[in-house]
């Protein structure tokens, strides 16, 4: 059976920690930093990494474009 | 099956989504959460799946998005408030291999500059025209636009938009629908994800209607937040959007190959 594991990286210096992106994505994988960047903004990061499933969907909603995407085939 | 780590994950060859290079490396000047970012990032994608980033000239606007050829890595230009549509016109006339299109806000498409949208709309312009309707004057501390709701709070109308006084939420884009010079006239959201791919959709038709030399504009309405000027979260200010502007300011076509559809 093939499973997809995703992965993103958020440009944290770049991230204005609006939260556009934690509805967007279907398995809860996003939250907001309790620290914040450089801005002072409470940026995104990958509170369950595990669920990520590289969908792209944070990515594609983020106004800054701060979010990339990675996703493999797991076959098993 | 030995567990898989972030870092076999991400590596250059499993990348799936990365920002487009048509957009540059500079931190973009909007409120956090709104959605003129999104609207430059699809339009920049669709410029360069459809390989048009030589031959792309953009016009940008008056207000928040002034700024916009920061932004947008193509040859661009920035018009007088509300002049856009004119000055397109002028370019596409004289590069008419070059594909050009306009990037608005409301308060300079549907209230300054009524008068060069509804005639570059009329002439049948070749050009696209990408509208964001945010219901609001957003740079200058959000005033009442003519796209205001009725009975939509804003810092002229503070106790919320009195049609009986202050006049009628204007619809720019059914308007410009009914003229005989417009091809695709039609009205997107980027909020959601499923929202962002059918706007880069209509996105790329309007330029690809430039591309092939179709007969007339392509219209394209964003309708977007302006959660500093509707003084909410980001989040609230989607919601809210949903359930106010969308109803008076519907989603989908209304005019496609030159034909009404709604
Ligand atoms: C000739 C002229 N009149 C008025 C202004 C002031 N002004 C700047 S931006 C703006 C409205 C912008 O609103 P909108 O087009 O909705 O864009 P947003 O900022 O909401 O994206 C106005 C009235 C100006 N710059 N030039
Ligand atoms: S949508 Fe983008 S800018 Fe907003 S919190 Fe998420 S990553 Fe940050
Ligand atoms: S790629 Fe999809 S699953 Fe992964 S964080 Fe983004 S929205 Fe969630
Ligand atoms: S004032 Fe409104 S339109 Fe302007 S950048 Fe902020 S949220 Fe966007």
């Amino acid at each position: 059976m093939a499973k997809v594991r995703g992965a993103i990286v958020v440009d944290v210096e770049k991230c204005k920690g609006c939260g556009v992106c934690l509805p967007a994505c279907p398995t809860d994988v996003i939250d907001l930093a309790s620290e914040v960047n450089g801005k002072g903004y409470h940026y995104a990061f990958m509170n369950q990494p595990d669920e990520c499933i590289g969908c792209s969907n944070c990515a594609i909603v983020c106004p800054d474009g701060v979010i990339t995407v990675y996703k493999v085939k797991l076959n098993r | 099956m030995a567990e898989i780590t972030l870092q076999d994950i991400i590596k250059p060859e499993n990348l799936v989504y990365k920002k487009t290079d048509l957009m540059t490396d500079k931190p973009l000047s909007y409120c956090p959460g709104c959605g003129h970012g999104t609207a430059h990032r699809i339009t920049m994608e669709v410029i360069e799946e459809l390989n048009l980033a030589e031959d792309t000239i953009g016009v940008a606007p008056v207000g928040c998005s002034v700024l916009a050829y920061e932004f947008m890595n193509v040859d661009m230009t920035q018009a007088a408030h509300g002049r856009a549509p004119a000055v397109a016109t002028g370019i596409k006339r004289v590069w008419p291999n070059k594909v050009v299109f306009t990037y608005q806000g409301d308060g300079d498409l549907a209230a300054i500059g009524t008068s060069e949208t509804i005639h570059a709309c009329n002439r049948g312009e070749n050009i696209v025209i990408i509208f964001i309707n945010n219901g609001i004057y957003g740079m200058t501390g959000g005033q009442m636009a003519p796209t205001t709701l009725p009975g939509m709070k804003s810092s002229t109308s503070p106790y919320g938009r009195d049609v009986a006084m202050m006049g009628n939420p204007l619809k720019m884009t059914e308007l410009v629908a009914q003229l005989p010079g417009t091809y695709f006239v039609t009205r997107q959201a980027v909020h959601t994800p499923a929202a962002v791919r059918k706007a880069k959709k209509a996105i790329k038709k309007a330029f690809e209607n430039q591309r092939d030399c179709k007969p007339g504009l392509s219209f394209i309405e964003i309708v977007s937040n302006c959660n500093s000027g509707w003084k909410m979260t980001p989040t609230d200010a989607n919601k809210w959007m949903e359930e106010n502007m969308f109803p008076f300011y519907p989603m989908g076509d209304i005019k496609v190959d030159g034909q009404l559809v709604k």
